[in-house]
């Protein structure tokens, strides 16, 4: 359930001779995840073209853009869940833990593990609360006290106060923003080192979404986050780095404050300040 | 006067209200006949055969008498081969189904497969009479068996199986799958844990469906020879039998008029069973919905 073994491979990989690519001098934290050179087309329409960046430890990087720009696509690459869709196909490495998540000794599920996801809409299990979180570890060979890892879990997504007494009733019982929570609960107990989300904020009012917002902060010092999000308050407010993309294409990555205040190009500055898009 | 665009009295409306109006006339006419009809056929069915069902119908053998003969082994024989018949066609279906709609890779033989599947569901039930008796009673050696005929009718009915299952099986947002993919759970797992009981009142109903169908099937049965006089009943899979439908024919096909009520009462026998079936399944999924609210 972590990256050690990974981790342990990546050595014997490297000293095989396989290339790494070195993320910027310039780049302050610790890079967990280095998207290098990524192009992603579906039956040959790119959606992605030539995305570098690095993910760093333990902050949040936020990926904006305009609809249909391939936010989701590049999201949904990362832990290889675009697997599920037919005729897509990935060029480029995403660097994790030594490794290319891509490559063909890397077990997809293994991935998965290690890189957790909750989706725009909220996808609950048709199940109890409880099994909705103890699943995901149960499957995985977690040992240790359940009951104290769901109560973890709850807790981390702020939602145990509201669901403590009705853990053994069905999850399609909660409000929307509450499954939104046990989604992220859900993703946690499996103590991901790296949590997507993609937009998971756009079904839900304003103030679940500042639970959530709250919510990621405080998840921050134990988690690396990527999130995708339409809103520019929301990437501006809770990330520490930024991704904008259009039609394909990365037009410009940076620090977050410095990418909303003093934006390197045209494109990026009309985009945040809303003039376009 | 200027005329309201919600006055009722706006022509082109009342042309579709009318138009609507005797759609549903239509319809509801053609509800109503076929409910009478059917309701008709048990009438008649009931006012011949009831004066025969007592408990001593039920519990003797055939005779040549019709006041002393009975559904007993051919009740029995039912029982066997339906049971016979769940444990061999539903683990064969549904696992077909679930590996052709999760596991496996849709490429040209998951599609040729399939094909073929939608096309055997069309084969005459006697086709399936042939094969069993080639096959079954002939080439592997089982006789007239409990076992040739319940594995000739789990062949007939697995097509039905798959396919109910497989729609069953699509109804499964993909969001849920996807949920437990991210989670670092396998194919497999997400199917056995997720798709299956999300799917399974659907699966319920198609496998109720099937074995419905094969309880009345007659003509496979004649084909690999079920008897239509047992006067014992089946101690183990191997043994020879007898089957309702077999039966009812058997009496139907008497010139005298008390075998004919016998043979009604035989069906009223035959439909209890079914009811009885339909009603547990309904009762289950029942239940395991109320579980998923
Ligand atoms: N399953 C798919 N099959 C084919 N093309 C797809 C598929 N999913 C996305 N695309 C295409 O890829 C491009 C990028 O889509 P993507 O969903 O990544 O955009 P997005 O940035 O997430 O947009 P939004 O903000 O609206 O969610 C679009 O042109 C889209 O039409
Ligand atoms: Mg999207």
């Amino acid at each position: 359930m972590s990256a050690i073994n990974l981790l342990e491979e990546s050595i014997v990989e490297k000293t095989a001779g396989e290339s790494e690519s070195i993320p910027s001098q310039t780049f302050p934290d610790e890079v967990i995840l280095d998207i290098d050179n990524v192009s992603i087309s579906y039956s040959g329409n790119p959606a992605v073209k030539h995305v570098s960046f690095p993910i760093a430890k333990n902050r949040i990087t936020s990926i904006i853009g305009p609809s249909g720009c391939g936010k989701s696509t590049l999201l949904r690459s990362i832990n290889r869940m675009n697997d599920f869709i037919d005729g897509v196909t990935v060029d480029g490495n995403f660097i994790y833990a030594g490794h290319n998540v891509y490559s063909s000794r890397i077990d997809p599920v293994e991935v998965r593990r290690n890189i957790g996801m909750v989706f725009q809409k909220p996808n609950p299990f048709p199940k109890t609360i409880y099994k909705n979180i103890s699943w995901g570890p149960q499957i995985n060979g977690f040992t240790g006290s359940m009951d104290e890892l769901v109560e973890k879990s709850l807790r981390q997504a702020a939602l145990w106060d509201e669901v403590r007494d009705r853990l053994h009733e069905s999850a399609l019982g909660l409000s929307g923003g509450q499954q939104q929570r046990l989604c992220i609960a859900r993703a946690l107990a499996m103590e991901p080192d790296i949590l997507l989300m993609d937009e998971p904020c756009s079904a839900l009012d304003p103030i679940s979404t500042s639970h959530i917002e709250d919510l990621l902060f405080d998840l921050k010092s134990r988690y690396t986050i990527v999130i995708v999000t339409h809103n520019m308050q929301q990437a501006a407010r809770i990330s520490d780095y930024t991704a904008f993309l259009e039609m394909g294409d990365l037009i410009e990555f940076g620090i977050t404050d410095q990418l909303f205040t003093r934006p390197n190009q045209k494109r990026t500055e009309e985009y945040v300040t809303g003039r376009f898009g | 006067m200027k005329r309201s665009p919600l006055e009722l009295s706006n022509t082109n409306i009342q042309k579709r209200h009318r138009k609507a109006r005797m759609f549903r006339l239509l319809c509801a006419g053609v509800t109503w006949l076929g409910a009478a009809l059917l309701a008709i056929l048990l009438i008649q069915i009931t006012l011949d055969g009831i004066k025969w069902l007592d408990i001593q119908f039920l519990t003797s053998f055939p005779s040549r008498f019709p006041y002393k003969a009975g559904v007993k082994s051919a009740l029995v024989g039912t029982l066997w081969l339906i049971t016979m018949i769940a444990i061999v066609s539903i683990p064969i279906g549904v696992a077909t189904a679930l590996y052709l709609e999760e596991l496996s890779h849709k490429g040209r033989i998951a599609k040729i497969v399939e094909v073929n599947i939608a096309n055997l569901a069309g084969v005459p039930s006697i086709v399936y009479g042939i094969i069993g008796l080639a096959i079954f009673v002939r080439g592997l050696g089982f006789e007239r068996s409990l076992v040739s005929g319940a594995l000739t009718m789990s062949l007939l009915i697995l097509p039905v199986i798959i396919i109910a299952s497989r729609e069953a099986i699509k109804t499964v947002p993909m969001s849920i799958r996807h949920a437990a993919y991210a989670l670092g759970a396998t194919k497999l797992q997400t199917a056995w844990a997720h798709v299956l009981p999300a799917s399974f009142p659907g699966i319920l109903t198609g496998v109720i469906l099937a074995l419905s169908r094969a309880i009345g099937e007659t003509a496979p049965l004649i084909m690999i020879g079920a008897l239509t006089y047992v006067a014992f009943l089946p101690e183990g899979p191997m043994d020879s039998f007898t089957a309702l439908p077999i039966q009812i024919f058997n009496w139907v096909s008497r010139p005298q008029q008390e075998f004919h009520e016998l043979a009604a009462g035989g069906i009223i026998v035959l439909l209890v069973v079914l009811l009885t079936m339909n009603a547990t399944a309904i009762f289950i999924r029942h239940k395991t919905e109320k579980k998923l609210q």
